[in-house]
């Protein structure tokens, strides 16, 4: 079956409103589906389940920590990234606190649905973030999906799981699509090889994993690249990335969020604490306190690309000596 | 519930009382670490509140909570243990004295966010409603809260979707410090009458006279008609919070405390008690509160080697901090 990744997330949010009771849509505009994910599903479901809500974001989002306190599982879709800022509050000192201040009276099981996450070209400078690092940091569950049936089995976990999830949909990945044979949920935690390599391991990032499979591409002959997908960002698969890089030994880490504190920085430190590579790291990142600014040319500037990516691994797979 | 229980109103302010009082001495002699936001004063709104509610509703309290906790029913020991960082507290100890929470007697948890559990409240009314419970809950909060805008949303919320939520303003004069004439343009009533929401002005020291107004918006709500708000006007007769009983704050007239002081929901309640009856309810009250404070004394430290227990309901393990690697 050939899917989109917006129809995947479409996909797992019908599937799972038809399998659990427990299970609603809360957002702004969900009900026409202004986002493109949430298309059809009000008429099937009803608008008691695809609730549209008033532009109150941290009202919305409180309230579906309260409905997770008792027993349903909202999913709370944020058309823009940036909203996560306003929420973090209600989402960082509520629902993820509440399980472990309660001393375990209760779960918060909500997913924080972002589509269109990053740079969308021309929308500037406040609907261009991409903080998946911030909720990684805080410790609450944060998926990156790349791939369309990644998209639908991670979406399904997040529905599943038992404390808040953030899931991350790149605006970079909405338009990829891919043949399916079977859709299924995908485990937190565990990442994939998405091309094996000998040479060079690149961890990338939602999106980003397909440039990385470019890159990879446009190098065979010269370099033999690994692209190490971790699918989600916290709990990060660093077992699965050491057992690339022992191999490898060089490794490169390309994620589109800002540099100081990003999710790069973790995961080259929790690598380098365990294993010693044969040279230094590299990570591709937007620059510190990015700001996206309009123009296109200037908003490309500032992401981390394909053409930074080719240049880090040429670096990290020279000889060291 | 309809008519009020004099006795039981008692009950409640006295208990809310002396377990404030004992929790003061308790935080003084290094027990409770802290510090607490001492209720005293403002008992007879908890009390009139939750004695016009059932088992199964909910409610939220405040960061000047365990009056809350205690009105709903949560057992007294658990919650001074709580107070005390004890494994055998209401959260193990976990959430103390700003987080107590009971989910089994209805409370969602004091919440220590100002503002922020009124949507809280309303959401888990709202999925209670739709599995065709006949819940209906009561948010508290202070003065200060009527301007966060996180609240004013939720009060959008309630009223939009008609959630049975009776939204309780403990109106002590003073956010911290800062008197609710310098913070607040127009009134409270004002912002319900803003969303439609009927809204009643009692006076908070009056027990009896909560549990009225309480029971008949009570009634209103589960009958339908749609979130109110209560506007208990009330004074605070001791700190903000203990640790002004170390540091010195001037903001309250001395005479204004005085007055204050004098209308005191114990004695308004209690005077109407035949005098043996309020001895009796003393005694009792006072041997609840005597076990309460052994218990929380006798219960054990929780073991450092749970620091992060409860962390994830899912079960998700999370790394140490140590230098393991």
């Amino acid at each position: 079956m050939r899917l989109s990744y917006r129809r995947a997330l479409t996909r797992a949010l019908a599937d799972e409103l038809a399998r659990d009771e427990s299970v609603f849509l809360l957002g702004e505009d969900v009900r026409v589906g202004a986002s493109m994910i949430t298309s059809g599903l009000c008429r099937r479901f009803g608008p008691e389940r695809v609730r549209d809500t008033p532009l109150s974001e941290q009202a919305f989002t409180s309230f579906a920590t309260g409905a997770a306190l008792a027993g349903m599982r909202p999913v709370v879709e944020f058309q823009i990234p940036s909203l996560l800022f306003l929420v973090f509050e209600q989402i960082v000192n509520h629902a993820h606190k509440f399980p472990l201040m309660t001393g375990g009276q209760c779960a918060v099981p909500v997913t924080y649905l972002v589509p269109g996450s990053g740079s969308r070209t021309g929308w500037a400078g406040q609907h261009s973030d991409h903080p998946y690092p911030l909720f990684a940091h805080v410790g609450i569950v944060t998926a990156v999906p790349a791939t369309p049936a990644d998209a639908y089995g991670l979406l399904v976990s997040a529905i599943r799981h038992d404390d808040p999830v953030v899931v991350f949909a790149p605006a970079g990945a909405l338009d990829v699509r891919e043949d399916v044979e079977r859709l299924a949920p995908v485990p937190f935690g565990r990442g994939v090889v998405r091309r094996a390599g000998d040479d060079v391991t690149v961890v990338a990032v939602g999106h980003l994993v397909h440039d990385a499979l470019a890159v990879a591409d446009e190098l065979a002959g010269q370099v033999s690249v690994e692209v190490f997908d971790p699918r989600t960002v916290y709990p990060f698969d660093l077992d699965g990335l050491l057992a690339s890089v022992t191999r490898t030994g060089r490794l490169v880490v390309c994620d589109d969020a800002n540099r100081s504190c990003g999710i790069a920085a973790e995961i080259i430190t929790s690598v380098v604490e365990r294993v010693r590579l044969a040279v230094p790291p590299r990570r591709v990142t937007r620059p510190d306190g990015a700001v996206l600014p309009f123009a296109p040319g200037l908003d490309r500037a500032v992401q981390p690309g394909r053409e930074a990516l080719t240049a880090a691994i040429h670096h990290v797979a020279k000889d060291p000596t | 519930m309809t008519g009020a229980d004099p006795v039981g109103l008692y009950r409640t302010v006295r208990l809310i009382r002396r377990f404030e009082q004992r929790a003061i001495d308790l935080v003084r002699a290094g027990q409770i670490v802290g510090g607490i936001h001492p209720y005293l004063g403002q008992e007879g709104i908890a009390a009139g509140v939750c004695a016009a509610l059932r088992p199964t509703d909910l409610v939220t309290g405040t960061h000047r909570g365990h009056g809350h906790v205690l009105a709903k029913g949560a057992d007294p020991a658990r919650t001074m243990a709580e107070l005390c960082g004890r494994e055998t507290g209401l959260n193990r100890g976990r959430g103390g004295s700003m987080h107590a929470a009971d989910l089994s007697v209805g409370v969602l948890g004091a919440n220590a966010i100002v503002g922020a559990a009124g949507a809280i409240l309303t959401g888990a009314v709202w999925a209670h409603r739709r599995r065709g419970d006949d819940v209906v809950g009561a948010t508290f909060f202070g003065d200060g809260a009527v301007n966060e805008g996180m609240l004013l949303e939720a009060f959008n919320l309630a009223a939009l979707w008609r959630v049975p939520v009776l939204f309780v303003c403990e109106n002590n004069g003073y956010a911290t410090t800062m008197p609710v004439a310098g913070a607040v343009a127009g009134t409270i009533t004002g912002r319900a009458a803003a969303f439609d929401m009927p809204a009643t002005v009692v006076d908070g020291q009056d027990p009896e006279a909560v549990h009225a107004v309480a029971a008949a918006a009570v009634a209103r709500i589960r009958a339908g008609g749609g979130p109110e708000l209560v506007e208990a006007q009330t004074y605070r007769f001791d700190a903000h919070h203990t640790f002004e009983h170390v540091v010195r704050l001037d903001y309250r007239p001395p005479e204004e405390v005085a007055a204050g002081r004098a209308r005191d929901p114990v004695d308004i309640q209690g005077d109407r008690l035949a005098p043996h009856r309020r001895a009796q309810v003393d005694a009792e009250v006072e041997a609840t509160v005597d076990a309460a404070v052994a218990f929380a004394l006798a219960g054990p430290e929780p073991d450092p080697a749970g620091a992060l227990d409860h962390l994830y309901a899912s079960g998700l393990t999370a790394r140490a901090g140590g230098g393991q690697g």
